[in-house]
């Protein structure tokens, strides 16, 4: 099949969200090397299906093709990550709530290091969420469009991501308190 | 507890001031815009094709002329998806790329990455960095001495820029292999005060744009390609 656009004006439209590609696949694979190769071949799905792209958010459009290429290099590589939402059990991840706010002693204690190894040990289906919302800053809608969900799906995700990454802060900060 | 602040907008707050946020590595658009040609070319568009389609629903974009192309439109609508930017659209579009290229290398204080007016010592600097080895000539006699070389972007790919200089004003000569391509329309000779002469030879494809009267700039061409052929 024929793409019928040039590669000049697939360019134009499409390397401005570069980053935006690059940074998605980039959290999806944890690695440097590999999110390189998704976004290549992301970006060379997109080229050849642009013709059947009919929406108005071409940035949507385009993340969601790297979405799905970078879920197809994880069912390659690592099989074992792609654990469906539902069966992940998000009560017995965060462990008994504790009373005290992890958010304010995180505001004061957490650094970067510390943040980003949280985000990263995420399961796949709210790390995705937690790096569209609060690190790309796209709208609910846009989420949902990417990741093939409804919008209720992407809120109720992204607060039980929250409730995870308190949990796991709160673990943190205590083993490097008492470590 | 602080009832104002929910653990939700806490949370994001820490997310957003430590997470990371990757850039693409240096390359990468580059590598990327390579496979793209080569899938094109797979697909039967020629290398370095000078006119491009865009398809009918970024028409938006170019509403004035479509509103006067409307006819056309909707006969394309009618018969199918995509709408044909003509070649003579491209050689513009070009034109402004160079002349913004010309403006920024001025602009930016990166004239050149090599400068020198000594001829031998330009051409064999782009050895090794451009597929291409443009004719650098030293046109002093004749009134317009070389400043030097760079590397630039430009048609989606690196390109030799030479720099000469005529009295207190600068010419930049964009040069860039183009295999094919054939007959292609002649770009506007002048584009925002900025004067374009354009050319080929061989494979090379040569774009000068400086801020001369146009005569001067013909006179630079004529010099020019007259002094290449002696190489």
């Amino acid at each position: 099949m024929s793409s019928q656009i040039s590669p000049r004006y697939f360019e134009r439209l499409a390397l401005p969200h570069l980053d935006a590609a690059y940074n998605l696949a980039r959290w999806l694979t944890r690695n440097d090397h590999d999110a390189e190769d998704v976004v290549q071949d992301a970006y060379l799905r997109a080229y050849k299906y642009f013709a059947g792209f009919r929406g108005e958010n071409f940035r949507a459009w385009l993340l969601a093709v790297v979405r799905r290429a970078a879920y197809d290099w994880m069912q390659r590589n690592r099989p074992a990550e792609l654990v469906p939402a539902a069966d992940i059990d998000v009560e017995a991840m965060a462990g008994d709530s504790e009373t005290d706010n992890p958010e304010a002693s995180l505001m004061r204690q957490a650094d970067q290091k510390m943040v980003n190894e949280m985000i990263a040990a995420l399961p796949v289906p709210f790390r995705e969420v937690v790096v569209m919302r609060e690190l790309q800053e796209l709208s609910y809608k846009e989420i949902a469009a990417i990741a093939e969900v409804p919008v209720g799906t992407v809120m109720s995700r992204l607060a039980r991501a929250r409730a995870l990454l308190a949990a796991d802060g709160r673990r943190r900060l205590k083993e490097s308190n008492y470590g | 507890m602080d009832e104002m602040e929910t653990p939700a907008s806490g949370m994001s707050d820490v997310i957003r001031r430590h997470g990371m946020r990757y850039t693409a590595p240096p390359g990468l658009a580059t590598r990327i815009g390579e496979e793209l040609d080569a899938a094109a070319r797979a697909e039967g568009w020629p290398e370095g094709a000078p006119s491009r389609v865009v398809p009918f629903r970024s028409a938006q974009a170019w509403r004035p002329l479509a509103l006067a192309a409307s006819f056309l439109l909707a006969i394309v609508l009618s018969s199918g998806t995509t709408w044909y930017v003509t070649a003579a659209d491209r050689q513009e579009q070009l034109a402004e790329e160079v002349v913004a290229s010309h403006v920024r290398s001025m602009l930016a204080d990166h004239l050149t990455d090599v400068a020198s007016s000594d001829q031998h010592t330009v051409k064999p600097w782009f050895g090794g960095k451009l597929d291409l080895s443009p004719p650098v000539v030293d046109l002093v006699a004749q009134g317009f001495p070389l400043v030097g070389g760079r590397l630039d972007y430009l048609n989606q790919r690196p390109i030799a820029a030479l720099v000469y200089r005529h009295k207190q004003h600068i010419i930049n000569l964009y040069v860039w292999t183009q295999k094919g391509g054939g007959m292609e329309p002649r770009p506007p000779a002048e584009l925002q005060g900025y004067n374009l002469r354009r050319w080929r030879s061989g494979d090379m494809t040569f774009w000068a744009v400086s801020d001369v009267n146009g005569a001067d700039l013909d006179q630079f061409v004529r010099e020019y390609q007259d002094a290449a052929r002696g190489t």
